[in-house]
Formats: C-alpha cells, sequence, structure tokens
C-alpha cells in the first residue's frame, strides 16, 4: 500500500483534513472529503468539468496532487453561493438557461469566475479563451456566453460582487 | 438571438399563462451551486469499488483467463467471470418495454470463449478500494488466440467473409417499394448518382457511465444509475434471473445522454456483484471505459440515385443503404427502419425505391444516437440536393422548394404526417438569415449551405408506446408531480411541471416533480426517440386535466356556476365572467380534503398503434408524426490548409408550441454543435477493430472556440400531436446541421467532400484532386 499522510485543505473557506497517498489527485481528495460538486468527466485534463479555483486561479482539479493544494485557498462551485444566496454567475446561468444536463457546469462557472476576475469586462473573445479549457456537450455554449457576459455586467453594477 | 414566428391562424383563444414561457428551469439553481446530485455522487457505508476488465483484442477466442492472483489479494470482495454466470444474456434490443415480442439478440453478459469487438467484459472485480480493484486488474491473466475478423461492412456482406455471428453478417434487411421506379426514370431529363459516407461518432456525455447497486431489506436490488431508461429494470431482472419486481431502477438527473445511455450500460454488472457480495457497489466508467463500454453512431454508406426533369422535380429515386452494426445487434434493426423512412426527405417522391441493411463487423457496436439513422439519411439526401441544383443550374432553394412535401401529402410509406408541414417556411427564414456574406481574402473562401429535414418524434408505432403520470395537490395549495420520465438535461422534467401547473392555475415555484424510480413513479417510457414532451407531457396534462375537473366542479357548486366557467390562475379560482367571485386555491383544495374528494389523478397517454409497415413495400405508419426545419450555415474554407470555420449558423425549426423557449433555444444550439463536430472534426479511428482515439485530446469536439452563436428561428404551428400542440426539438435539432455544413463547404471550394468528418486533410485531397481533373 502506498504511504498516506495527512493533508489539510482550506476548501470554501473551511479547514477540512483526510489522510490521502502522495499521489492522490485534488479531485479525488475533495470528492473524498464529499465535494461531490467537483465534477469528473476524463480525469485528463482534457474537459475542466473538475476545475476549482485555487488562490483565485482556475485549474484542473484532477491534474493537481491534493498535496500541492495545502496551504492554498480551495475554491469550488458551491463555494461562489448556494440556493438562498447565489452567486450572480449562478443566477445568470440558472435565468439565461444556460444549464443542461449541467455536469460540465460546475467547472464552467469556475473558469467563468476566473475570467471575469481578470477582464471584469470582458470581451467575446476574453470569454471563449477563458472557457477553451471546457467542454460542454449539450449547449453549443451560446448561452454560456451569453449568462458570462450578462453576470460581468450584474457584478460592475453591484460594484464588485463576493 | 430568437425570433418566434406564429401563424395569426393559429393564435385564436390561445392564452397561456405559464406555457411558452421562458421560465427558470426547476432543476436549474440545483445544477449551477452543486446541490444537484448526480448517479455517481451517490455513496453507501461499506461499500465496494468495481472495475470492469476487457479484451484488447476485437475478435479472438478466449484461450486462458486466469483469475486466481487476483482473488487472492487482500481487499478483493468478488471476481466475477463467465463461469459464474454461465448462459446469462442480456437484452440489446428495445426490451420488452412495451410488451412486443422481444427479438433474439441478446448479448453475453461477460466473454466466454469468443470475443467478437474491443472492449468486450471479459471480467468484473469488486474492491474495498478503486486502487485495489485495479490492482487487481492487473493481476488478471488472460490469451486471446486472434481469430480472422471483418472490420468494413462490405467486406462482411461478401461470400466467404469471416462471421460475426449467425449464418451471414446481414443484421437486418428494410425495403420501400413505392409508385414505378422504371417509369420514374424513363420520364427523368437527368439521373444524379452519388455515394455518401457518413462516420461513427461518439456521444461523448461529460458524465461518464456510473451506478451505486445495493440490496435492500425485501431482497430488491436497487441500483441507483445514469440511464436514459428506467423500464430496463426488466431486462436487468432477466439478466441476472430474479422477478421483475426485485429490481428497482431509481434513475438521477442525467449529465447527458444522446441516445448512449439508452442501452443497458453498467446496470447488469452493478446488479449481479450486489446480489453476489451482499454489499453496496460502485462502478464509475473511466473516460476511455465510457469510449469502449458504449455503442456508438452508426456509419452508413449511402447511395442515391435521383432521377429529375429539367425544371427540377424529381421523378423517381432509388436509395441503397449500408449501416455497420459492430459486433453486436443492439438498436441496428431500428435505427436502418428510420433511415429507410427517412430516405427522400421532407421531399415528394411518388416512385420510390429503398434498401437498407445493418451489417455486423468486429468494430464497437452501434445503436442509438440522436437522429437515429434519420440523420444519417438526411446527410445524404440534402448534399444529393444540393448535387441535383448544381447539375441543373438551379438555385438550391428553388430546387428545394419545387419539391417540398406539403401539409396532407404522403410521406414514403404513404403514410400522412397529421400535422403541419413548415417546411418551406423554415428554409426560407433560415436561409434569409445569413445575412450578408462574409468577405472573402487571401487562402480564404467562403461558402454556404443549406439542409432541410424530415425527423419523427414518438417511438415507432408497432411499439405501442404508452406513458403515465400522476398530478396532485397538496393541502396548502402546492402541486406534486410524478412521472418515471428521466431527465437527460433537456428540462424534460421542468416541462412536465410547466404542463401541470398551466392547467392548474399555480406558478412553478409551486410545483415538486419526482421522476426516475421505477417503483414509485408512474412509468412513464423512456427518454429517446424525441418522445419525452410528447409521451410525458400529453400523460401530465391529461391528469392535472383530470384533476382540474373535479376541483373546477367543486368550485361551481360553491360559486352556483358551471363548471365550464370556472378558471383557475396565480392560485386561485374563480368565476370566468364574474371574477369577483373567486377563493384562493388553497381553500378549495382544503374543502375537498374535508370532503373526500380526490385531490390527485393518475392518467396514461397512448400514442396511436399501428402494425408493422408492410415488409414488402415498406408501406404503413411507423411514427405517430414528424417535424420539419432547416439548417443554414456560412463557413469559411482556407484552401492551403484545409481548415474549414463555420461562420454563421442559424437554425430554423417548427416546434410546433414551445413549452420553454429558453429549452427548445439550448436544445437547437446544442443540436447546432452535436452537428457540427460530427461533419468537421468528431473522428473515431479504429485499427481492427481497436479503438485508436479513446480520449477527449484525440476525439475532437468543438470548444468555445470553434463554435459561432448559434442564431433560433422558431416557429410555432400548434399542429403538432404534442402537448397543446408541441412537437419535438431534441433530435431535430441536430439532424440538418452537417449537411448544410457540407454543402457550403462544397460551395467555398467547387468541390464535394462525400465522406466526413470533412477534416482538412480531405479538403486538401479534394481540391488537389479539382486541379488535376
Ligand atoms: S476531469 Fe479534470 S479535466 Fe476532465
Ligand atoms: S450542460 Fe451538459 S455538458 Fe454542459
Amino acid at each position: 500500500m502506498p504511504e498516506t499522510r495527512t493533508i489539510t485543505l482550506r476548501i470554501n473557506g473551511r479547514e477540512e483534513e483526510g489522510r490521502f497517498p502522495a499521489q492522490r489527485t485534488l479531485l479525488e481528495a475533495l470528492r473524498h472529503l464529499g465535494h461531490m460538486e467537483v465534477k469528473c468527466g476524463c480525469e485528463k485534463g482534457d474537459c475542466g468539468a473538475c476545475a476549482v479555483l485555487l488562490d483565485g486561479m482556475a485549474v484542473d482539479s484532477c491534474l493537481t496532487l491534493a498535496w500541492m493544494a495545502a496551504g492554498k485557498e480551495v475554491t469550488t462551485v458551491s463555494g461562489l453561493g448556494d440556493l438562498d444566496s447565489p452567486h450572480p454567475l449562478q443566477t445568470a446561468f440558472a435565468d439565461g438557461g444556460a444549464a443542461q444536463c449541467g455536469y460540465c457546469i460546475p467547472g464552467i462557472i469556475i473558469a467563468a469566475k476566473a475570467i471575469i476576475d481578470a477582464h471584469p469586462e470582458p470581451s467575446e473573445d476574453d470569454i471563449r479563451l477563458g472557457l477553451s479549457g471546457n467542454l460542454c456537450r449539450c449547449t453549443g455554449y451560446t448561452k454560456i456566453f451569453e449568462a458570462i457576459a450578462d453576470a460581468a455586467g450584474e457584478m460592475r453594477a453591484e460594484g464588485g460582487a463576493p | 438571438m430568437t425570433q418566434t414566428d406564429v401563424d395569426p391562424g393559429t393564435l385564436a383563444n390561445v392564452q397561456f399563462r405559464q406555457v411558452g414561457k421562458p421560465l427558470t428551469r426547476t432543476d436549474a439553481p440545483g445544477k449551477v451551486t452543486g446541490r444537484t446530485p448526480y448517479a455517481g455522487d451517490y455513496v453507501m457505508p461499506n461499500m465496494l469499488h468495481m472495475r470492469v476488465v476487457r479484451a484488447d483484442i476485437a475478435s479472438a477466442r478466449l484461450a486462458r483467463l486466469d483469475v486466481s492472483k487476483a482473488r487472492a489479494l487482500a481487499g478483493v470482495a468478488c471476481v466475477l467471470t463467465a463461469d459464474e454466470v454461465t448462459d446469462r444474456t442480456a437484452a440489446t434490443d428495445i426490451p420488452g418495454q412495451t410488451g412486443q415480442k422481444r427479438l433474439d439478440t441478446d448479448q453475453p453478459i461477460l466473454v466466454k470463449d469468443r470475443v467478437r469487438y474491443f472492449g468486450e467484459p471479459l471480467a468484473l472485480i469488486a474492491a474495498e478500494t478503486r486502487d485495489i480493484a485495479d490492482h487487481a486488474a492487473e493481476l488478471i491473466e488472460f490469451e486471446l488466440e486472434p481469430i480472422p475478423g471483418v472490420y468494413d461492412p462490405l467486406e462482411a456482406l461478401k461470400p466467404g467473409a469471416p462471421l460475426v455471428y449467425g449464418e451471414d453478417n446481414i443484421v437486418a434487411e428494410r425495403k420501400i417499394r413505392k409508385g414505378d421506379v422504371e417509369a420514374g426514370f424513363a420520364r427523368a431529363d437527368l439521373v444524379v448518382g452519388n455515394t455518401y459516407k457518413t462516420p461513427f461518432q461518439e456521444h461523448a456525455f461529460l458524465e461518464p457511465e456510473v451506478g451505486l447497486a445495493w440490496v435492500d431489506e425485501n431482497d430488491v436490488v436497487n441500483i441507483r444509475v445514469s440511464t436514459q431508461v428506467i423500464e430496463h429494470f426488466r431486462p436487468i431482472a432477466d439478466a441476472i434471473g430474479v422477478p421483475h419486481n426485485k429490481v428497482r431502477v431509481r434513475g438521477a438527473l442525467v449529465g447527458g445522454g444522446f441516445g448512449g445511455k439508452e442501452d443497458l450500460t453498467v446496470e447488469v454488472y452493478l446488479a449481479l456483484l450486489a446480489k453476489q457480495t451482499g454489499r453496496p457497489v460502485r462502478l464509475e466508467y473511466s473516460r476511455e471505459d465510457s469510449f469502449v463500454g458504449h455503442g456508438k453512431r452508426h456509419p452508413f454508406i449511402l447511395t442515391y440515385r435521383t432521377g429529375v426533369t429539367k425544371d427540377g422535380k424529381i421523378t423517381a429515386l432509388d436509395v441503397q443503404m449500408i449501416a455497420d452494426a459492430g459486433a453486436y445487434v443492439f438498436l441496428s434493426p431500428y435505427v436502418v427502419l428510420y433511415a429507410l423512412v427517412a430516405a427522400p426527405g421532407p421531399y415528394r417522391v411518388d416512385n420510390l425505391n429503398v434498401f437498407a441493411q445493418a451489417v455486423a463487423t468486429n468494430n464497437m457496436y452501434t445503436s442509438a444516437f440522436r437522429g437515429f439513422g434519420a440523420l444519417q439519411a438526411c446527410t445524404a439526401y440534402e448534399q444529393q440536393m444540393d448535387e441535383i441544383a448544381n447539375t441543373l443550374g438551379i438555385d438550391r432553394l428553388e430546387l428545394r422548394r419545387r419539391n417540398f412535401l406539403k401539409t396532407g401529402e404522403p410521406m414514403s410509406t404513404g403514410f400522412v404526417p397529421p400535422s403541419a408541414i413548415w417546411t418551406e417556411q423554415c428554409a426560407e427564414k433560415a436561409w434569409a438569415g445569413l445575412g450578408e456574406p462574409s468577405p472573402e481574402k487571401g487562402p480564404i473562401r467562403t461558402g454556404r449551405g443549406l439542409a432541410c429535414y424530415q425527423q419523427s418524434y414518438g417511438r415507432l408505432t408497432f411499439l405501442h408506446d404508452t406513458s403515465e403520470a400522476w398530478v396532485g395537490v397538496e393541502m396548502d395549495g402546492t402541486v406534486v408531480v410524478r412521472s418515471g420520465v428521466t431527465d437527460i438535461g433537456a428540462g424534460q422534467i421542468s416541462a412536465l411541471g410547466q404542463i401541470a401547473v398551466e392547467v392548474l392555475g399555480v406558478t412553478l415555484d409551486n410545483v415538486v416533480i419526482y421522476n426516475s424510480d421505477s417503483a414509485v413513479t408512474p412509468l412513464a417510457g423512456t427518454t429517446t426517440a424525441t418522445r419525452a414532451l410528447y409521451m410525458t407531457g400529453n400523460a401530465a396534462k391529461q391528469a392535472a386535466e383530470g384533476l382540474r375537473a373535479r376541483l373546477a366542479e367543486r368550485a361551481a357548486q360553491e360559486f352556483g356556476a358551471a363548471p365550464d366557467e370556472i378558471d383557475m390562475a396565480f392560485n386561485e379560482v374563480f368565476v370566468i365572467d364574474r371574477p369577483e367571485q373567486r377563493m384562493p386555491l388553497v381553500e378549495l383544495v382544503r374543502t375537498c380534503a374535508a370532503e373526500g374528494i380526490h385531490r390527485s389523478e393518475l392518467a396514461i397517454f397512448r400514442a396511436p398503434f399501428s402494425d408493422f409497415l408492410d415488409p414488402e413495400t415498406g408501406q404503413g405508419q411507423a411514427h405517430p408524426d414528424y417535424a420539419y426545419g432547416a439548417h443554414a450555415v456560412e463557413v469559411s474554407v482556407d484552401v492551403e490548409t484545409g481548415e474549414v470555420e463555420v461562420l454563421k449558423s442559424i437554425a430554423a425549426h417548427d416546434v410546433g408550441q414551445c413549452i420553454n423557449p429558453a429549452a427548445v433555444e439550448g436544445q437547437i444550439q446544442g443540436g447546432a454543435q452535436n452537428g457540427q463536430g460530427y461533419a468537421l472534426s468528431e473522428e473515431m479511428l479504429y485499427e481492427e477493430g481497436r479503438l485508436v482515439t479513446p480520449s477527449f485530446s484525440e476525439y475532437l469536439m468543438p470548444t468555445a472556440m470553434d463554435m459561432p452563436n448559434v442564431e433560433c428561428i422558431i416557429l410555432e404551428s400548434r399542429s403538432g400531436v404534442g402537448p397543446f400542440g408541441a412537437k419535438g426539438i431534441g433530435e431535430p435539432a441536430m439532424t440538418a446541421v452537417a449537411p448544410a455544413i457540407a454543402n457550403a463547404v462544397a460551395d467555398a471550394i467547387g468541390v464535394r467532400v462525400f465522406e466526413m468528418p470533412i477534416t482538412p486533410e480531405r479538403v486538401v485531397t479534394a481540391l488537389q484532386q479539382r486541379d488535376a481533373s
């Protein structure tokens, strides 16, 4: 059996601890800790379904080893908002019909957050480029682009959201 | 951008409060906040992890299989091989879901001696952890002795070809013989003949196949699984040898289906090991497993010979179709039937011969995929229409106009579709929607293409399809809908809610929908064949109307009015002409409860039933009804590199009646993407049956960088056989996309690439051939 070690992760603002083998990915660790909102689509860095923010940077958690995330802030889609107080991106995606099967959406909303953080007024190219690592098989992306632009507008109007 | 166009004649007396509005889907908030559990998100205490061990040669004899080392590994709970499941098979055809006789097409659950395709399962492992299961898989020793296989359906048809199974490799043959084709060709001024080839396609739902199974206190095998079809509880029970009421399939919101979760996937493996170990077992396919573990879209070779007059009227059509069925039957007989029926497209062809064959090979088996054979036919007939137009020098839209099937006219099978046929309106709007041409410069050429389609919605009528739904109202006026329907992402369940609340006069936030549990939600039938809205929507509407009638009767009594004078809207009940006579719905419901009046209704909706098409002529009814529409694109082609970019993508569909326009647009835009990948980039490469592109870095789907913003033009003829006159849009959204792109590429470079996907290499080769001749 491979050697395990205790890793402390800061996930959505809360410290959580687990014992994992050294080669355990952040994706596996997060799901093991019950963060089922982080999805697995390929485990190879090809689809972006597993994307989380690591100190504000969008990364594929399936390509990140869990121990490398220790000491960093991990944010999943559930850390952005919830049913009672959704993030403007979540509201825009839901109301704009941007989620169909929804399996890609946790990763896509994370990528979208990174896009808006980098470009508060994103151009269509900023959005497309920022989503180039995320696959969606259902939507054709059109409504996703629209939802991101809408949310960015909403966030600017609010003067910067969480 | 969406335009909606309603025939003013059909607007009379239609006023909706909930239907036709782009409401936020009931499933959306959970999905965007990460709250929605998918089948893979369920875990149980004491759960085992499964793994499937697969053959790595496509055609072979299993000479030796030794699992003893794997069994001996600490942490391995069970290893199952064919020896433990002797004589057990699993259904591969449309199962007895509707009481029809099953074809004799079962597949062995695990390989006993003959391997017929790459990836065929040899053994199942259940272990304490995924790591141990993976390790055990490495310890399994097997020897495969190669047997000559056949990987090309044309080769498979030749005398003496290696046999995949049976006496020949012919899986199914269907034909249409209509009118007098000889006479039709004799009358033609010109005969245009071409052969078109379509490729394999992978569904590539983002959520790989996954499930969790356990045996409960009643000895019922429960399976929480990502599936389009909870009715599979029956073939699962048959496969593991227990009564049908001892298997319960509990679906979850599905992370994409597109037909790829229509057949059994992981269910039987889960059921067997849950039974065997007595513990909960979980099986999640890796992406690579998913690529080799479920059926693909059938590649077709389609040969069209069309007789036309100088002014472009079709006088005769002869079509030969050969589909690669792969190594097991699955839905091939029905896929070629769809292709057969769709062969002439949305055109009036009175003299028609069609012959369609499904042929077994040692390639991956092929089965359902959005469009289901009718899409492959469209890919050919719409390229053929452009070839005819170009040969005759007639405008491409005009040629189509001269041949469109019109409302009330008989289609290929002699059946007259009951709804309006608005192909022409759709084609004109989509074509006009392309606007001003984009500029060409340097090596960039631009071109435009159009394609029109006819696509069924609802299952084959000989299956005698039905759907049940239950609608009830709680004591506080909130509404509950129960329907077994699975939601594969198109908003199937939210639409049911919208329909129920329209009828009952409440708002969508007052409804909760329970779905996809084979034991407790009324069986609604499969989410396949663009039938969910049509069938389950009609069932939910019927149930809601039954309930409404009972409530209205009690209210009428209260108000001293007739039941048909009562209306219900915005959670209130009132007399239509005396709105001051009103009461909150909740009050009426309490009264009903106090008096023992039933506050729920169970309804069954039956599709039209027919016999099978005449086997000699192919005449009769195949489907309940058909949808019509068109897709137009503008592309640019780099004549140096062969690269194609889609610049504009415009869809116009008559959906009958939108239930939720945002959801309809979503289907159309997703269909545009699915079709664009099919036309241009998605390529499954097989070498002697072995898939060499089993990942998303090799199998290239359109990304956010590749997709244009897809414009949707929605027409509403209100003539469909679905609820409120709706048709269906799930499959139709994709059908015409690929041929529109092929036509645009041919328009741009003046030469056609007859085989999809239209990769840069194929474009460059076509250009070289053009220049050489
Ligand atoms: S699961 Fe990480 S990129 Fe696909
Ligand atoms: S919504 Fe299904 S994959 Fe994106």
